[in-house]
């Protein structure tokens, strides 16, 4: 049965992860932003596959998009993917402990990073470089602590205690 | 198609490429939805849905790619978004304002006084300008030629948000609503600055000198030997590849917008050349420049538009065009190409 969720912090957390996409960092550490938008995607694709799918993972990919100003659809093809991988494996992976979920998190980043990397490699765009896959890394060593924070904001969201995990 | 269409006519305040793709998305979800089944959890993923969500993005960014079909929808889009931007930027113009309103007085006098001076020595140039100008224009009827008149400009402060990390783009606080254009040249104190990319009718993207898919016209101040000075994607470095081995070019050497080409005025210092290096064997010289404009430290920006079209034609005329000029690179804006045809046209 789908659970009763409160919407409303779950948007605000997603429309902060986006907004923190576009937010000006200094030079260097610009390399090291973690990917919060695919992250929170994957964490409420985890927790609550009836409301989260890939439709809403595919509208947001297209905000990333024109944040960016890149190819209208690359960010969307990414993240749509790496929702519905997640999507197809869910009852697997919420049940994993911390490190196990930490590595399937990075595959899934890594998975999207490649996508995005062979998009623009067929559209002939220019390379993005190494700063591409630094920011999959620095998204998996931060992910502890925002599955730590979706998880407090999942208890306060949810009517009741899930019922497995 | 019935209801699509239908749907279209009805939503009449949108750009009917817009309106396509958001019915036609709308349709698709609704055709594709999961049951949603009590306690059925494996229906939460449908294969097919994702197939035709891919197919979706898939043809999304062809269209992007090849024909800019998508303005429309880009257009809608990012001014649906436009808030966020404002929210990402406020903390940052909220800081300014309170260092502003935070400045003692004696600074204030002292800034103030400092601007007077520099107010007095700009218009002390500006007066010779006046007569240079006048003289520039007699001198120029003189050769029958069309005279060359100032550019109008429009101030737009660069909105505080981080643009895709890997090329390099800013975003200005002046769209299509105040007049701002694609293509249109973006300037600073010191120089170029780079062009305007997209509008997003609010806001709108410009795209630097520096970047990667950048490539302009210039010339060198001392001498008007013409090449093209191309993005490294480094913000602190354009590279020149299309001069040959005997160029006369020196270190310290000025790079001044040619006008060929037509989107950028001419005369507006580009760069400044600062290393030269010959390798054994090539017939380029590899040359660097380092952008006259301070690219990572720019918060205001001016964005012109060339008064007088004749100007630009007039200029590819009286070229005779130099070799290196044809040979482009293969990705490079629209800039180098209009600025090919320029010099084909130039041949006899």
């Amino acid at each position: 049965m789908a659970r009763r969720v409160r919407l409303w912090p779950l948007i605000a957390a997603m429309v902060a992860a986006v907004a923190f996409e576009i937010m000006p960092l200094p030079g260097i550490l610009q390399g090291f932003r973690p990917p919060l938008p695919t992250m929170i995607m994957i964490y409420c694709a985890m927790m609550w596959p009836q409301r989260f799918g890939i439709g809403t993972a595919f509208c947001v990919g297209l905000c990333l998009d024109i944040l960016h100003g890149q190819l209208l659809g690359q960010n969307a093809l990414a993240l749509t993917a790496v929702t519905y991988l997640t999507l197809r494996f869910h009852l697997q992976i919420r049940i994993f402990p911390l490190w196990q979920l930490t590595v399937t998190v990075f595959a899934l980043l890594g998975f999207g990073a490649f996508l995005q990397f062979l998009v623009e490699g067929l559209a002939g765009l220019p390379p993005a470089g190494l700063a591409r896959w630094t920011r999959v890394l620095s998204g998996t060593l931060f992910w502890p602590l925002v599955m730590g924070i979706m998880d407090r904001l999942r208890i306060s969201v949810e009517a009741r205690p899930s019922s497995f995990n | 198609m019935l209801k699509l269409d239908a749907a279209i006519d009805t939503w009449p305040m949108l750009p009917h490429d817009c309106r396509i793709v958001v019915v036609g998305t709308v349709q698709l979800m609704a055709l594709t939805s999961v049951e949603r089944e009590p306690g059925h959890f494996r229906s939460t993923t449908s294969g097919f849905r994702m197939l035709l969500l891919c197919l979706l993005a898939i043809a999304l960014m062809v269209l992007d790619h090849q024909n800019q079909q998508l303005v429309g929808v880009r257009k809608v889009l990012s001014i649906m978004l436009h808030p966020v931007q404002v929210i990402v930027s406020a903390p940052f113009n909220l800081g300014r304002n309170m260092a502003e309103a935070t400045a003692t007085r004696s600074e204030l006098t002292s800034e103030n006084e400092q601007f007077k001076q520099e107010a007095l020595v700009i218009n002390a140039r500006l007066q010779r300008m006046t007569a240079l100008e006048a003289e520039n224009a007699r001198l120029r009827a003189l050769l029958d030629s069309t005279v060359k008149v100032g550019d109008s400009i429009l101030i737009a402060e660069i909105v505080s948000v981080d643009m895709n990390p890997y090329r390099n783009m800013i975003v200005v606080n002046k769209g299509g609503r105040d007049g701002a254009y694609v293509g249109q040249a973006v300037i600073d104190a010191d120089g170029i600055v780079g062009q305007i990319t997209r509008d997003r009718y609010f806001s709108a993207e410009a795209m630097l000198v520096t970047d990667v898919d950048h490539a302009i016209p210039v010339e060198l101040a001392r001498n008007r030997l013409r090449t093209i000075a191309v993005g490294s994607g480094e913000l602190d470095r354009l590279s020149l590849p299309f001069l040959p081995v005997n160029a006369d070019v020196v270190d310290g050497d000025l790079l001044i917008s040619s006008g060929l080409g037509g989107t950028f005025p001419p005369g507006y210092p580009v760069g400044v050349i600062r290393k030269i290096k010959e390798v054994t064997g090539q017939a380029f010289l590899r040359v660097d420049a380092e952008p006259a404009a301070a690219l990572n430290r720019i918060r205001e920006v001016l964005l012109i538009t060339p008064q007088g079209g004749d100007e630009f034609a007039e200029a590819a005329t009286a070229a005779d065009a130099p070799p290196e000029n044809e040979a482009g690179p293969d990705q490079v804006s629209g800039d180098v190409a209009q600025d090919e045809t320029a010099a084909a046209e130039a041949t006899p």
